[in-house]
């Protein structure tokens, strides 16, 4: 199908499109997925479910499975699973994986890790694909100006029976960012402000997609955290048109196109671009320079303030609702209003996830660790993105800089953003966390977590407490 | 998966007026290391329901005198945003719930919901605290959803009708199985394939598998 000639449209329109393989009714289309990747907890039952009703995977060769939920990031562990019930999740997948035909990254592969880190690294994600995964944080891939979103496990037994979704079309919601970063702000900053400005459920039902100078001047891996926690405003999809930067990215990858396809794939990636006038349903204006580094203080990615701020007083709330809401947070998160956010002691501090674990954040944290001493009575941990990310900052001595200072240097995996595994928070436990989800009871029953970038989860480390990055010296 | 027609929901209903509750907090981690979609009654809304000993928590509503027997949800903004885990749904299923009344959900629990029946109405803001006034009280917490007339009718004098997607309102009420009635499209689904491989064939699977260096 080819899209209406006459009126501009915009990115997301243009992917949404091109992989309609029919209209449903107004507001659905039947949406074809060029590349499907499963994990080992979101797919077990999608897998069953095709045993019992007697089908066929339809095309296994467009998915990718990959472990890292529910392993161990311990030396001594990953070889050797406790966790039985982990174990026979991890075992299900390998044996679905094998009948079926699907390629895997099992714990025994160099190439595993996180599979929104592992998928992009190895050039699985291309500009212009649809990708979907039993994940919410696949919006991801937007960063390379692919579709990619978050299904349940019913969907991820759709798309492995018939390579489609039955797709809710959204809307279009431009957030364009301009100007440049301050020092000691970086993408995850950028995105912990959008979503502060316009809320958790602000982006629902729509799709985003980001432009202005400061996107243009983010690599790739910051594109990736931008696009990754697109999610906590409610986007299901968000989207950063590929440029130079795209492309330089991809050639040489081992799943990018080759060589004798690069340059044609290139020039249709660089079409890839809202039109000039195209419509967008709700835009919003950020200047870069005006966002500080933020850190959350509730129990909500969009309660964030600037590390130099207050806890908000709940009676200065704008409706009853937000009043209710900051109430709430504030208990579970055991903060009194007024409170100085640096005046916050943490106990633990995690540097991870599929938002934060590349090597680039992990060169930002070496920069603020270099020569220092994770602070007494605080337990930190660095979990890699994937193993590659492991072994560069092993390589590059970034680990050493680790371990020196007394973080804990961990195989990769989601580990403590969600704590499936064993990496979990104590009760009133208070983690300084470089993730994307601040929720109650996420890293740990009555655990509490602050959201903020790498670097300052590395600062807080130090110091026991939230500390402004901007007074620690030795920012990039 | 195979779904069931929806029958007419009538019963109690039970107010959950906090924004943004979290598929976390409906089904939290330590439920999801499953490779079934059974025993999970027990993890809707574990933290919230059971203290750390395991005793149910009196503050909790669903624990109260009069709203133990719920199978209508009437939820704040943005219930069920965060994580894709269908985990919560086939929970909350299991605890008995058939029906959730709200102003919004998050799009991932939204889609996972619909493909398991389990009914989500979406009212304005202002009509969902009216009903959650009205539910404050057990005794006035019977609600009757009619999914054919999209109509919710309460006590109180409540009544109104709701948005409903005709497809989804067609699998919900013909109980079709999902991927049947894809399935029955499978030869457009080829021809597209493979006219998208033919134009960019770099998408071919594991077309430069081998060739490509190791990173």
């Amino acid at each position: 199908m080819s899209p209406p000639e006459s009126r501009p449209t915009t990115l997301y329109q243009k992917l949404s499109h091109q992989n309609t393989v029919k209209q449903i009714d107004a507001e659905h289309v039947l949406l074809y997925i060029d590349l499907h990747i499963l994990n080992e907890y979101t797919s077990p039952q999608a897998f069953s479910g095709i045993r019992s009703a007697g089908r066929s995977v339809f095309c296994p060769e467009a998915a990718l499975a990959i472990v890292d939920h529910v392993n161990p990031t311990r030396d001594t562990a990953v070889d050797d699973m406790q966790d039985k019930q982990a174990a026979e999740q991890i075992r299900y997948l390998t044996k679905n994986c094998a009948e079926f035909g699907i390629e895997m990254f099992g714990l025994g592969d160099p190439r595993r890790g996180i599979e929104h880190v592992v998928a992009p690294e190895q050039g699985f994600i291309q500009p212009g694909m649809v990708v979907a995964c039993g994940d919410s944080h696949t919006t991801t891939y937007g960063a390379f100006g692919a579709l990619g979103f978050g299904i349940g496990t019913s969907d991820v037994e759709h798309v492995l029976c018939t390579q489609t979704v039955v797709y809710k079309l959204l809307k279009n919601m431009k957030v364009e960012i301009s100007g440049k970063l301050s020092a000691g702000a970086t993408s995850k900053d950028l995105i912990m402000a959008v979503i502060a400005e316009v809320g958790a459920a602000g982006a629902v039902g729509q799709a985003i997609e980001f432009g202005g100078e400061a996107i243009k001047n983010l690599s790739m891996a910051g594109r990736m955290t931008l696009c990754n926690m697109a999610m906590e405003c409610g986007a299901r999809a968000a989207l950063i048109a590929p440029d130079q930067k795209t492309l330089d990215y991809l050639k040489g990858r081992p799943r990018s196109p080759s060589q004798k396809t690069f340059q044609r794939a290139s020039n249709y990636w660089r079409s890839l671009a809202s039109d000039a006038g195209a419509e967008f349903d709700r835009v919003v204006m950020i200047d870069a320079s005006d966002v500080p580094p933020l850190v959350t203080f509730g129990t909500s990615p969009d309660q964030s303030v600037a590390i130099d701020a207050r806890i908000p007083d709940p009676s200065s709330a704008r409706t009853q609702k937000e009043r209710d809401s900051l109430i709430s947070a504030l208990a579970y998160m055991d903060l009194t209003p007024g409170t100085l956010m640096t005046d916050i002691r943490v106990d633990h501090v995690f540097i991870g996830s599929c938002t934060n674990s590349r090597l680039e954040d992990l060169r930002d944290v070496a920069r603020v660790v270099n020569g220092r001493r994770v602070a007494d009575g605080v337990r930190a941990l660095i979990v890699p993105g994937s193993q590659e990310v492991k072994r560069r900052a092993e390589a590059e001595g970034l680990a050493k800089t680790f371990t020196d200072a007394g973080f804990e240097w961990r195989h990769s995996g989601c580990s403590m953003c969600l704590a499936m595994n064993d990496d979990v928070l104590p009760p009133g436990a208070r983690c300084a966390s470089s993730t994307n989800r601040n929720f109650e009871g996420r890293q740990g029953r009555g655990a509490r977590t602050h959201l903020m970038s790498p670097a300052m989860a590395a600062a807080a480390a130090i110091n026991g407490k939230l500390t402004d990055i901007r007074r620690l010296g030795a920012v990039r | 998966m195979i779904s069931r027609p929806l029958k007419p929901i009538s019963g109690v209903a039970a107010p959950l007026p906090g924004s943004n509750i979290d598929t976390d907090v409906i089904m939290p981690k330590q439920f999801l290391k499953t490779i079934n979609r059974e025993n999970l009654a027990n993890g809707a809304f574990h933290d919230l329901r059971f203290d750390e000993a395991g005793k149910p928590r009196p503050d909790f509503v669903l624990n109260q005198s009069g709203y133990d027997q719920t199978v209508i949800l009437v939820t704040g903004p943005n219930f069920g945003c965060g994580s894709s885990r269908e985990h919560a749904v086939w929970g909350l299923m299991q605890l008995g719930i058939r029906a959730i009344i709200g102003s919004g959900y998050g799009g991932i629990f939204f889609d996972n919901a619909m493909k398991n029946g389990l009914l989500l109405v979406t009212l304005d803001e202002a009509d969902v605290a009216v009903l959650l006034r009205t539910i404050s009280n057990p005794a006035t917490a019977q609600i009757d959803i009619d999914l054919g007339a999209q109509e919710i009718i309460g006590r109180d004098g409540f009544a109104r009708r709701f948005q409903m997607n005709p497809y989804q309102k067609d699998l919900l009420q013909s109980g079709q199985d999902h991927i049947d009635r894809t399935l029955d499209a499978l030869g457009d689904i080829k021809a597209f394939q493979l006219d998208r491989l033919t134009q960019f064939p770099w998408l071919t699977f594991n077309a430069d598998a081998g060739t490509a260096p190791s990173l």
